[in-house]
């Protein structure tokens, strides 16, 4: 006869929430079984393979593809001529503009796509590409937006009317040919007053410079048209399932349910996969021609010069305060190049995403915002790269300027941080910029944090060194970097977030076996994050059945309910309340079998863990797993036979996750190499569902910061040629360069999340950024640096120092 | 298009034959050819490391190389190092200490560190970094993949001793 179990103890057989739970992806993706989109392989499957643009911006005055077609193996060669008749030569982009699937008598930057080659293996496909020929006539390239908006040339022509005016763009009027949008949020008026009459002001224009979110997998996809049966199955690394399907069904004119997508297992994401790109459609296009698969599979060069660049803002700040540091206003124009087609991946509503964010940790009584949005001969994207939309320049903005009002005040900056932070009681607290933030505690964060790192010590340490440097007995200084982040993620309320029309809801739809196993399928899809672990941790706890024995499945349409996918840390935030509220609807149903098994009233039983008891009669009981074979077992009166349950859950608000971060940095002034001594995280994401999935994410997104800060970035000559598009030239940090990271923790529950969890990838990202930044700009402030951009590389580096006179 | 070359090679224990042109890449028979897609492709130009595989006890990059140079060889792939009944200690270890995340570089990775710790069967942290450096992860920050080798190597050298 087996011990009773303690409660405890079954709520720890259960696996659920608040475990460190092993994952369950790992088996087959640590014996190299994983089955990503590039692992497909379909009977008779063809390649497909780009002809690319060498130039920036250039007209097509022609295209043969004869000798690429005479090429033995070669099935056909697509041209815009060809896509033309079905419509499909343009496709619309998530942002509300249109984007060339091929190019139509012109380019806009380099790598742009101008032919399809299908073959019969990726070889003769790419020497089929050198066979196509294209006569090119170049034009003026642009690279700069703000040399952009006065140009006199004409970037897209089909935005302009034949009588030369400009009609409305996506988000209302445009103010030159190369202007997409103005967006504005907050009190212009009051902000500019507040600004004019402060008794301090501090001013500055911190450029976030183009980067990429370089997953180690590329995007790519396999299409197959089934002609007999009139099917489109479309494999992908599709961040958004889904939404690829109803975007494709939109574009082709083929039935939604004769589309079904599959996301696989996806190589890691990071907003480089939510777009949809021209490889996708003309894959489609190509195997509705040949009737058979095709797949393309983009390189790391096509991956970096065309799908999905992020950042590129530039972004012009003032706030303004009393002479003790007290904040009065902050204003911010920024003018954001969008590349040659607006391709934003943004909610409808947002065409500068959440950037109004950017008042940051602080209770900042009055704001303004402006965004304009500007096209040049550099590729298009606009991806939140490991961020919610553009929360990450919103946060590098913030607490850059924070750290030059600092200086302009002569004051710590962490001490001016402290005084202006909303205070725990301001909870949910509505911004000068329309948000409203639903829970936290920043003090409480913010002293846990500069405790842990010795905050004052490491300030005396660092002026010793400065003493130091300055008496020649070191070259080296020391940088200090603070940053205290508040993220807006989860998007999101349907109310006011959608892309295309579709309402950024989530969803989770569960079926209990009668043996008291489970599937839960879910509208969302991991690129890493472990979801098959987390969301069956979760359900554990929700519905009382052991997390081992729940299968978590995502990305195929055909199955899954619909969502929006996976991005802006929404995953948790809105999948993980469906998840929950599914959960509770299956317990609900559960309760009354119970009642019904233990022939009591439903009010007079109550959940216990794994079970539900006889309230006041623990003894008398049924466990989940007895319940769920008599919802299978038993002719139940009133009670219609079987267990699931669907919930599509609209969140009622955004979850606002926060943190506290100190880098520790040494700086070399002679070779501008920086060494991370120490690097200590906070992080506050609500309830923690599993923290050794929470640490990895941490670790992850602190190391992307720590290459955007450092090094990564897409840079253009005047020519428009891409100057890094090899990992020789785009620095993705390896383990040498990397160091360990302290982590850390509070808990402030969201109030309105079923189980009050936040989300939590991104945050190491947003806060790490300006960590970052902040040390190396922090580590030259007593030789009078206010702000030096981003990336922080040995070579800028040494020129800051050179600028400085610190090479004697 | 150049004639096609006769191949021989030993892969994962196995004896391939086959002909194929020489400029096709190892990366590309192992996956198409051989149907092992253990090994990824990550970069096509040696840096990311996904496409690790050992080659006549050295780690190479597979994405690089000719099928041509291959030609003789033996060939090991994560295909190769263990088997779902028994895991090779590193894959254990990947998994205990959550050293991998979206599995793309995971292969590639536990592959090369299986050569690293016979090159070096105690490494310090620092050898570990720097031998591990032909492989990148986007997703970790490899704090944890260090420690999986770490614990992997300490585990491997106990049996060691155990069994002498």
């Amino acid at each position: 006869m087996n011990k009773e179990l303690s409660r405890q103890e079954r709520a720890d057989a259960l696996g659920g929430m608040g475990c460190k739970r092993k994952r369950v992806e790992d088996a087959r993706f640590t014996q190299g079984k994983g089955n990503y989109v590039d692992d497909i392989k379909l009977p008779g499957m063809l390649f497909g393979d780009f002809v690319r643009s060498p130039y920036a911006h250039a007209r097509i005055k022609s295209i043969n593809t004869d000798a690429a077609m005479a090429l033995d193996g070669v099935v056909a060669v697509l041209t815009a001529a060809d896509l033309a008749p079905l419509g499909l030569h343009w496709m619309p982009t998530l942002a509300g503009d249109k984007q060339m699937v091929l190019a139509d008598g012109k380019v806009l930057f380099q790598g742009q796509e101008v032919a399809y080659v299908v073959a019969k293996d990726r070889y003769i496909a790419a020497d089929a590409v050198e066979l196509v020929e294209v006569e090119y006539e170049e034009l003026e390239v642009i690279i700069d937006p703000f040399a952009s908006l006065k140009s006199d040339v004409v970037l897209r022509e089909d935005l302009v009317a034949e009588d030369g005016s400009l009609p409305d763009g996506a988000h209302g009027p445009r103010k030159h040919h190369n202007h997409i949008f103005t967006w504005e949020v907050g009190d212009k008026e009051t902000t500019e007053q507040v600004i004019g009459e402060a008794e301090v002001v501090a001013e500055d224009m911190f450029y976030y410079h183009r980067t990429h979110p370089c997953p180690l997998e590329t995007c790519g996809c396999v299409a197959s048209m089934d002609k007999v049966n009139g099917k489109l199955t479309l494999y992908g690394t599709f961040q958004a399932p889904h939404a690829i399907r109803t975007v494709v069904s939109l574009i082709s004119g083929i039935e939604e349910h004769n589309i079904r997508v599959i996301s696989p297992d996806i190589g890691g994401g990071f907003g480089n996969k939510v777009g949809a790109y021209p490889g996708y459609v003309c894959s489609v296009v190509a195997s509705i021609v040949t009737g058979v698969p095709v797949k393309w599979v983009e390189d790391r060069m096509e991956n970096l010069m065309t799908t999905a660049f992020a950042r590129d803002y530039w972004m012009k700040g003032k706030i303004a305060a009393t002479k003790e540091g007290k904040i009065t206003g902050l204003w911010c124009h920024t003018t954001a190049d969008h590349g040659g087609f607006d391709a934003c991946a943004d909610p409808t509503k947002f065409p500068a995403g959440f950037m109004n964010i950017c008042t940051g940790s602080y209770d900042i009584p009055v704001a303004y915002l402006a965004v304009d949005g500007v096209y040049t001969n550099k590729a298009p994207g606009g991806v939140s790269y490991r961020c919610s939309f553009r929360v990450t320049e919103a946060v590098y903005f913030i607490e850059r300027m924070i750290e030059v009002l600092a200086i302009e005040l002569n004051m710590d900056p962490a001490e001016l941080r402290r005084i202006n932070f909303i205070k725990k009681e301001q909870f949910p607290y509505q911004s000068a910029l329309g948000w409203e933030y639903d829970s936290g505690d920043y003090h409480t964060a913010w002293d846990k944090a500069l405790e842990a790192v010795d905050y004052k010590g490491l300030r005396a340490e660092q002026a010793q060194r400065v003493e130091d440097f300055k008496a020649g007995k070191t070259r080296s200084l020391m940088g200090i970097g603070l940053t205290f982040f508040t993220e807006i993620v989860g998007a999101g309320p349907v109310k006011n977030c959608d892309i295309l029309g579709l309402g950024m809801f989530d969803s989770c739809e569960i079926r209990i076996h009668p043996t008291g196993s489970a599937i839960a399928r879910l509208g969302t899809i991991s690129q890493g994050q472990g979801h098959a672990t987390t969301f069956a941790q979760i359900l554990a706890t929700e519905i009382g059945l052991p997390a081992d024995s729940i299968t978590i499945e995502e990305g195929d349409t055909d199955t899954a309910p619909y969502g929006l996918g996976t991005y802006g840390s929404r995953s948790t935030p809105v999948a993980g309340a469906a998840t929950a509220m599914a959960g509770r609807k299956i317990r609900a149903k559960a309760q009354m079998i119970a009642a019904y098994l233990l022939e009591v009233h439903d009010d007079d039983v109550e959940f216990d863990v794994d079970r539900f008891v006889v309230k006041g009669a623990p003894e008398k009981f049924k466990t989940m797993k007895e319940i769920a074979f008599a919802a299978y077992n038993q002719a139940i009166p009133g009670i219609e036979p079987g267990l699931e349950a669907v919930s599509y859950y609209d969140p009622p608000n955004m979850t606002y996750p926060f943190g506290a971060y100190v880098c520790v940095m040494d700086i070399d002034v002679d070779t501008g190499v920086t060494d991370i001594r120490r690097f200590y995280a906070l992080d506050d994401c609500g309830t923690r569902i599993n923290p050794m999935i929470i640490e990895g994410q941490i670790h992850g997104g602190l190391t992307e910061a720590l290459a955007v800060a450092l090094g990564q970035e897409i840079a253009y000559d005047d020519m428009g040629n891409v100057k890094t598009g090899t990992l020789m030239d785009f620095f993705l940090p390896t383990a040498w360069e990397v160091p360990n990271y302290e982590t850390d923790h509070t808990v402030t529950p969201s109030p309105h999340h079923p189980i009050g969890a936040k989300g939590v990838g991104e945050s190491p990202h947003v806060g790490g950024v300006p960590c970052f930044s902040n040390a190396v700009n922090d580590a030259f402030k007593a030789f009078g640096l206010r702000h030096t951009h981003m990336p922080h590389d040995h070579w800028r580096i040494w020129q800051t120092a050179n600028k400085l006179g610190l090479h004697g | 298009m150049a004639k096609k070359m006769h191949i021989q090679m030993t892969v994962n224990g196995e004896e391939q034959e086959f002909l194929a042109e020489p400029r096709e890449l190892l990366i590309h028979t192992l996956r198409e050819r051989l149907n092992i897609t253990g090994p990824h492709i990550g970069c096509e130009t040696s840096h990311c490391g996904a496409c690790t595989v050992t080659i006549n006890g050295k780690s190479v990059k597979s994405c690089t190389m000719f099928v041509a140079q291959a030609n003789g060889a033996e060939v090991t792939t994560i295909e190769g190092l263990g088997s779902p009944d028994s895991l090779h200690v590193l894959q254990e270890a990947f998994k205990e200490h959550h050293g991998l995340q979206c599995g793309f570089c995971t292969p590639g990775m536990i592959t090369r560190a299986s050569k690293l710790l016979e090159e070096i069967p105690n490494p310090t942290e620092e050898e570990v970094r720097f031998g591990m450096a032909g492989n990148i992860c986007r997703c970790t920050g490899y704090q944890n993949i260090v420690k999986s080798i770490l614990a992997a190597a300490a585990e491997m050298s106990a049996a060691k001793e155990a069994a002498e």
